[in-house]
């Protein structure tokens, strides 16, 4: 099933991220309503009802899509929120819902039946087995695989599956199998799955400490600065944390994902969609990542060799991993 | 008493003599219901202890105690999902699903859920019933009012963890191998060398997590003896108690008395303490608070 052509699916965290994407090229805009229904539930950011409407208007009148991202998983005694997401998202005529909680994927698949259901990556369904029981329990049309998986994982997976593969490309990197990770509450007592947040800005601290900078989650020290490096967000699993009697950044340098040399595999894998992560970001850092990516998605489609990003103002001082894609990752 | 102590499976790399004599001595000693049996965090540690699960089950099943076989929590490779698939399809024994891909084979026939998937709520729980779940063991970071929530419309039996470090994340990256300069593929199963998973230290030299080969633990041990009586009000009655290599059978003592009322909690708290070598305790998530939080310890038993 070798794609022709790949969708390009990118974020937006406010109505000017959303107009920037499409201007930029993106095929799809996925985005989440402003509460805890979605896994960005920041400050500041995500849609009104009124706002997603004027953004689904706006795609489809240059020819995009709008996902919306409903991947927490609902509070028990609390689906209201959740419910009237999903049904609200289906009336202002979203392309597919983005969810990973199975009671919420039955509740959309029951009463709203013709909004296409996508897998949320934090549902983590890493094998061909749980990706066919999402599609045979759920009619779910398109999976977002975790970032666990290698290319020719990846390939061998789409050959046992019916349903579309949306592949992370570029942005923020879990390192830990989505949906089942802890790690935040456990510092913080906020985590992705229930609040949406993911080491919040609520819990970070950052303490001169003379000729240090240190940055805190909650109680705990995530890292520490001379006076001559930048101090980092304390994102938990980029901390440097000692084992053994050695400091190392032992779950993943604080760097992000760019898998754009693996576009033409990906396409040959059978992958249909590449998403960059970022609805936190600013509409100007959008244009720019979009665009670029625009440029690599159709030169791998014309079986060219992928342009150069030009990404380099934006991503500057970061370092930079193909992630689970290439296995000496792991 | 209308509350029942089950035993987790064991999480960490252990020899296959330790882990044989483990099982055994729980069988013949531990006031245990359910023995949760199997490899859930690791497929290369398996091959080591499989040859002696036959003899183990047999034991436990002689000394009166319910055997389910728990799988592995991050499917990936073919051979992983072969192997999950193969204790799914066992004629005559119960299987925990700790993945979807095992809830896949299982759906339509009796079987448990155990905590790695993700059932957060009364809709997920629904799902996972009908499809023949009778046994239900929640995630760790659930809060009490969820739990509440959650036992108001079970049909099946639910469980917490009561005792044990807490699973915090999985990862396709073995963090065992990185502290040790491995690869996964060559790891040498230097997870071995950690009974009860390799301690992480912040940079001020605080503990805070541990690793256990894939899987990123709490450093702490979470403990809800305080909560026996409240889990019971709200409607949980299954209490896992996770394996660690200290004695066992005398943590399972220590709740079984607290449970029948002979044991006052204080009491069990210090025994508790001085059986994990003062390793603190946690309770956070059960108030909603930082899972790593430990609340009335300090206040209450000078913890």
């Amino acid at each position: 099933m070798k794609t022709q052509k790949l969708e390009l699916v990118c974020p937006a965290g406010t109505p000017a991220a959303l107009r920037a994407a499409v201007d930029a090229g993106a095929d799809t805009v996925y985005c989440g309503f402003r509460d805890a229904t979605n896994a960005r539930n920041f400050p500041g950011l995500n849609f009104s009802r009124d706002e997603l409407a004027s953004g689904i208007d706006y795609a489809k009148a240059h020819g995009a899509q709008v996902l919306v991202a409903l991947n927490t998983y609902p509070e028990a005694g609390n689906p209201a929120p959740w419910h009237q997401a999903v049904e609200d998202a289906a009336d202002l005529g979203a392309h597919a819902l983005i969810m990973a909680d199975i009671g919420l994927l039955a509740y959309a698949a029951e009463k709203r039946p013709d909004t296409r259901r996508h897998l949320s990556v934090q549902a983590s369904a890493s094998n061909p087995a749980a990706i066919n029981y999402y599609q045979e329990t759920f009619d779910v049309k398109r999976v977002v695989l975790p970032r666990v998986l290698t290319v020719p994982e990846i390939k061998a997976l789409n050959q046992e599956i019916d349903v579309e593969t949306e592949v992370f490309v570029f942005g923020g990197l879990c390192v830990m199998a989505e949906g089942r990770c802890s790690l935040s509450s456990y510092a913080t007592g906020q985590s992705p799955n229930i609040n949406g947040v993911c080491s919040p800005a609520s819990h970070v601290r950052y303490e001169d400490k003379g000729n240090k900078m240190v940055s805190k989650l909650g109680d705990f020290t995530i890292n520490q600065f001379s006076q001559s490096e930048a101090a980092g967000y304390p994102t938990l699993c980029k901390g440097r944390f000692v084992t053994q009697d050695k400091a190392s950044y032992l779950f993943e340098d604080p760097t992000s994902l760019n898998a754009a040399e693996f576009l033409p595999d990906l396409m040959e894998a059978g992958v249909t969609a590449l998403k960059i992560e970022g609805r936190q970001r600013g509409k100007a850092y959008i244009a720019q990542v979009v665009a670029a990516f625009r440029k690599a998605a159709d030169a791998a489609a014309n079986n060219q060799p992928i342009p150069p990003l030009g990404l380099e103002n934006i991503t500057e001082g970061q370092r930079e991993t193909t992630g689970a894609y290439n296995k000496r990752w792991q | 008493m209308n509350a029942h102590l089950n035993l987790g499976p064991v999480l960490f790399n252990w020899s296959a003599d330790t882990f044989r004599d483990f099982y055994f001595r729980m069988a013949d000693e531990a006031p245990l219901e359910t023995v949760f049996l199997g490899e859930v965090v690791c497929s290369k540690r398996e091959p080591f202890f499989a040859p002696e699960l036959p003899a183990i089950a047999e034991r436990l099943t002689a000394a009166g105690k319910k055997v389910v076989f728990s799988t592995l929590a991050l499917v990936m490779t073919k051979r992983e999902r072969d192997m999950v698939q193969q204790l799914c399809e066992m004629d005559g024994v119960i299987v925990e699903a700790n993945d979807i891909s095992a809830v896949s084979y299982l759906q339509g026939r009796p079987h448990t859920i155990g905590p790695f998937v993700n059932i957060y709520n009364e809709g997920s729980l629904a799902v996972m019933e009908k499809q023949g779940a009778t046994h239900i063991s929640l995630p760790g970071e659930l809060p009490r009012s969820s739990l509440q929530a959650l036992a108001k419309t079970a049909k099946a039996d639910l469980e917490v963890q009561a005792f044990g470090r807490q699973p915090l994340a999985v990862s396709a990256r073995c963090y065992h191998a990185r502290s040790h300069g491995l690869a996964k593929d060559s790891c040498q199963y230097v997870c071995a060398k950690d009974p009860d998973g390799m301690d992480l230290d912040t940079l001020d030299g605080d503990a805070f997590l541990a690793v256990n080969g894939i899987q990123t633990m709490s450093y702490t041990c979470a403990n809800l003896i305080g909560e026996l009586d409240d889990l019971q009000t709200i409607g949980i009655h299954h209490f896992r108690l996770s394996p660690h290599s200290c004695d066992m059978v005398d943590v399972t003592k220590t709740f079984e008395a607290v449970l029948k009322g002979q044991m006052e909690t204080g009491e069990a708290v210090e025994k508790l303490n001085d059986l994990m070598d003062g390793l603190p305790f946690s309770n956070g998530y059960y108030y909603g608070q930082e899972g790593a939080k430990a609340k009335g310890m300090v206040e209450e038993f000078g913890l």
